[in-house]
C-alpha cells in the first residue's frame, strides 16, 4: 500500500479537514455538547431533565419524597423492573420487540416459589431452573423468528399468554406462594446493603476506572495520530463521577444504604453497555437494528445475533422477577401481572431507545426506570392508587416517544442521525 | 483530462485476465438472461458493462457477486477455474461488490460502517486502530469526508457511495464491481465517484463499471464491453469508439453478423496497429 501524507502532520488525522468545526480543550467540548443539543442530538438529557421535574414537583407536594428512606425505596423497587429493561433495551435495539417480559418474569416467579417450599430444591439450584428456563424461552423465540419469519410481536404475545397459563399451572390451585423470609434470595433483595465505606470504594473505583480507560483510550488515539481528549478533561470526568456517586452513597447510607439488589442491576447495566458499545457482538447488534440486509452483506451472522439478543431478554425477565418475587416474598398469580410488562417496555423507551432499532444504550434501561418508578413510588406517598399512577405513567411514555420522534425529525435536518 | 492521460495504455492490457468469464449462460424459468457471454477483466484496467435494460448486466454482476450460480460456462479467477457459490466465497476469491442500495448502516459512523463485519478485536474493540485506518484509506481515495465519526445518515449520496466503496477495499480485493455508481447522484458528486474510480485504477485493481451513463463510461472506462438481448454485442476500446458506435451496439443497429465481425476484426487490426 503506498502512504500517502497529505494535510500537515501536526494536525490530527481526523482533524484536518478545513470544513470541520474544531472544538478542542474544555471549552470546546462544552460547545460541542450544546450545539449537539440544538441540533436534536439529545441523548439522555430530556430523561435527565424530565427526572429532575419529576422529583422537584414531588417534594414540593411531599417533603417525604427525597428522603434518604424514600430514596432507599425507591432503588430498591427500581432492580427487578429495570432488570427487566435491560432486555427490552436489547430487543428493541434490533426493531425487534418483547411482549411476554412480565409473563417470564411471573414464571420465574412461580418457578421461585414452588421450587423452594413444595420441592425443597436448594436456593442455586431453584434459580438456575429458572434462568434456564428463560434461556429456553429466548431459544424458542429466536428459532420461531429466524426459523419461520414470524413477526417478534406476535411470537411475544403468544409468548404472554402461553407463558401466564404456565405460570398458572405451576403455582397450583392455591396460586398463592410465600418464599421463606430466611432464604437468601429474600435477604438479598430486602436486606442486604453495602456497607458504607464498600460504597465509598465502589464510587472511588469507578471515578479511577473513567479516568483510567479515559486516559488509555487517549494515549492510544495518539499513538494512532488522532486527536485525543486532554488529560484535564478527563481528570474533571473522573473527579465529577467520584463526587456524585459518593455523594449519592453518603445520602442512602444516612438510612440503610445501597441495596445489594439495586447494586446488581447497575452492574448489569454496565457490562451491558460495555458489550454493546466495546465488543464486536454489540456492533453487529446495532447493525442490525439499523439496516438488516447491510449486515447480511456485510458477513454479520444476523441469525446469530437475533438467537442471542431473545436469550438475553428472556434470562433477564427471569432475573427480573426472581428479584420482584424475593423482594415481595411469594409468589402469586399476580406476579409479573398488572403493569409489570409495560412498565420495562415503557423504561426502556422513556429512557431514550428508539421503538425503530440501532439507537439507545443500556443506560436507558436505568434512566427510564427511575422516572416510571418515581412517578409510581411519588403518587404513592400522596396516597394516589393505580388509576392516577396509569394514567400519569401512560402520559409521560407519550411525551417521551414525542421526544424521540421530534428530536429524529431535527437530528434529520441538522445533517446527524 | 483523464482521456489525455490514459491513452498510451488504451491497448488492450498485457498479461493474463484476472478475471475471466467465457461461455457464461443463465436462465430463469423460460428467460434465457444470459447466453455465451465472454469478459475478461484486467488488473488496472476500467471495464465498463454497458447495455439497455435486460440486457443481462445485472445478471453477470451478480454471478459474479456469487448471488446466483452459472447455469453453464467457466469462470477462470488468476490462472485457476473457480465455483462461486455464495457471496462470501466471492468476498474471499478477492472480489468486492458494491451494489446499487450500497447497504450502508445509517445509524452507524463511517469507521463502523467500514469496518463492519470485519471489525479489529472481539471483546474490546480496537477503536484507534480502526480510525486511523479508515482515515489513511479515504485519504489514498482522495475522498472528501469531514469527519469519520460522522453517522452515514448525515453524508452526501457522493460521500456514502464514497463509504461503499471503501469498504469494499478493506479486504484487499483484486477486483471491484460497482453497480450503477453515478446513478443516484448530482453532477459534483459524479466527479467525486468517478475520480475515486480513477484512484481504484491507479491501485491496480481491475474495476467493472455497469453504467446506463455513457458521459461516465467514456469519461473513466478503457474497455466497453456490450450486452444486448444477454449475449456479448461488441466490445470496444473507449478511446477509439464513438458514442454513436456504442449506442448502436447497445440498441441493437448494428446487430448482424456481418458487422459485428467487422467491428471485431478492425478492433484486432487497430490493436496490432498500435503494438
Amino acid at each position: 500500500m503506498t502512504t500517502q501524507v497529505t494535510g500537515d502532520s501536526t494536525v490530527a488525522a481526523d482533524l484536518q479537514d478545513e470544513r470541520l468545526i474544531r472544538s478542542s480543550g474544555l471549552g470546546g467540548s462544552m460547545r460541542a455538547f450544546v450545539s449537539r443539543v440544538r441540533n436534536g442530538d439529545l441523548g439522555s438529557l430530556p430523561v435527565v431533565v424530565g427526572l429532575v421535574v419529576i422529583w422537584v414537583i414531588f417534594q414540593a407536594l411531599n417533603s417525604d419524597f427525597l428522603s434518604s428512606n424514600n430514596l432507599v425505596n425507591l432503588t430498591l423497587q427500581c432492580a427487578a423492573t429495570g432488570t427487566i429493561a435491560i432486555g427490552v433495551v436489547l430487543v428493541l435495539l434490533l426493531a425487534q420487540i418483547d411482549l411476554s417480559v412480565g409473563s417470564v418474569s411471573g414464571l420465574a416467579a412461580a418457578i421461585l416459589g414452588v421450587g423452594l417450599t413444595r420441592y425443597g430444591w436448594p436456593l442455586s439450584v431453584t434459580i438456575a431452573v429458572a434462568l434456564g428456563a428463560g434461556i429456553a424461552i429466548g431459544l424458542l423465540y429466536a428459532f420461531l423468528f429466524v426459523r419461520f419469519g414470524v413477526p417478534s410481536f406476535v411470537i411475544t404475545l403468544a409468548g404472554l399468554l402461553a407463558f401466564l397459563g404456565l405460570q398458572l399451572w405451576i403455582l397450583g390451585p392455591n396460586g398463592s406462594i410465600n418464599i421463606p423470609f430466611e432464604s437468601w434470595a429474600v435477604q438479598f433483595a430486602q436486606q442486604m446493603f453495602l456497607p458504607p465505606i464498600a460504597a465509598y470504594l465502589l464510587a472511588v473505583v469507578a471515578g479511577v476506572g473513567l479516568g483510567l480507560s479515559g486516559y488509555l483510550n487517549a494515549r492510544q488515539r495518539r499513538k494512532h495520530g488522532l486527536s485525543s481528549t486532554s488529560l484535564v478533561e478527563t481528570l474533571i470526568k473522573s473527579i465529577l463521577l467520584i463526587v456524585i456517586l459518593a455523594g449519592a452513597a453518603w445520602y442512602l447510607n444516612t438510612d440503610r444504604g445501597v441495596g445489594a439488589s439495586f447494586l446488581l442491576f447497575v452492574a448489569i447495566v454496565v457490562v451491558m453497555n460495555y458489550a454493546l458499545t466495546r465488543t464486536k457482538w454489540g456492533r453487529s447488534v446495532y447493525a442490525v437494528g439499523g439496516n438488516v440486509e447491510a449486515a447480511r452483506r456485510a458477513g454479520i451472522r444476523v441469525n446469530q445475533i437475533y438467537i442471542s439478543v431473545f436469550a438475553l431478554s428472556s434470562l433477564f425477565a427471569v432475573l427480573g422477577g426472581l428479584l420482584a418475587a424475593a423482594r415481595l416474598t411469594s409468589a402469586s398469580l399476580s406476579s409479573g401481572g398488572g403493569d409489570t410488562n409495560l412498565n420495562a417496555i415503557a423504561a426502556a423507551v422513556i429512557g431514550g431507545t428508539s421503538l425503530f432499532g440501532g439507537r439507545g444504550s443500556a443506560y436507558s434501561a436505568l434512566l427510564g426506570i427511575l422516572v416510571i418508578q418515581s412517578i409510581s413510588n411519588g403518587l404513592t406517598l400522596l396516597s394516589l392508587g393505580s388509576p392516577e399512577r396509569y394514567m400519569i405513567t401512560g402520559a409521560v411514555l407519550l411525551l417521551a416517544v414525542i421526544i424521540d420522534s421530534l428530536s429524529r425529525r431535527s437530528r434529520a435536518t441538522h445533517g446527524r442521525a | 483530462m483523464t482521456m489525455e492521460s490514459t491513452l498510451p495504455a488504451q491497448t488492450k492490457p498485457h498479461g493474463d485476465p484476472v478475471l475471466s468469464m467465457r461461455g457464461i449462460s443463465k436462465s430463469f424459468g423460460a428467460v434465457q438472461a444470459l447466453s455465451g457471454v465472454e469478459l475478461d477483466i484486467y488488473a488496472g484496467e476500467v471495464v465498463a458493462i454497458v447495455g439497455d435494460n435486460g440486457a443481462g448486466k445485472s445478471t453477470l454482476v451478480k454471478i459474479l457477486a456469487g448471488v446466483h450460480p452459472p447455469d453453464a460456462g467457466t469462470i477462470t479467477y488468476q490462472d485457476e477455474v473457480v465455483t462461486i457459490p455464495s457471496p462470501a466465497a466471492s468476498r474471499t476469491l478477492g472480489i468486492a461488490t458494491v451494489f446499487q442500495d450500497l447497504a450502508l448502516c445509517d445509524n452507524l459512523d463511517v469507521v463502523s460502517n467500514l469496518f463492519l463485519g470485519r471489525e479489529i478485536g472481539n471483546f474490546a474493540l480496537d477503536e484507534s486502530e480502526m480510525e486511523e485506518r479508515s482515515w489513511n484509506l479515504l485519504r489514498q481515495l482522495s475522498a472528501k469526508i469531514p469527519s469519520v465519526r460522522l453517522a452515514v445518515a448525515s453524508l452526501s449520496g457522493g460521500q456514502r457511495q464514497t463509504v461503499a466503496i471503501a469498504r469494499s477495499l478493506i479486504g484487499e480485493p483484486a477486483v471491484v464491481i460497482l453497480d450503477e455508481p453515478t446513478a443516484a447522484l448530482g453532477v459534483a458528486q459524479t466527479a467525486e465517484v468517478l475520480n475515486l474510480i480513477e484512484r481504484l485504477r491507479e491501485r491496480g485493481l481491475g474495476v467493472v463499471l455497469i453504467s446506463h451513463n455513457m458521459a461516465d463510461v467514456q469519461a473513466v472506462a478503457d474497455r466497453v464491453v456490450v450486452l444486448r438481448l444477454g449475449r456479448n454485442n461488441g466490445e470496444f476500446l473507449v478511446s477509439d469508439v464513438s458514442y454513436e458506435e456504442i449506442i448502436a451496439a447497445i440498441t441493437g443497429a448494428t446487430d448482424n453478423v456481418v458487422t459485428r465481425r467487422a467491428a471485431a476484426v478492425g478492433l484486432e487490426r487497430e490493436e496490432e496497429g498500435t503494438k
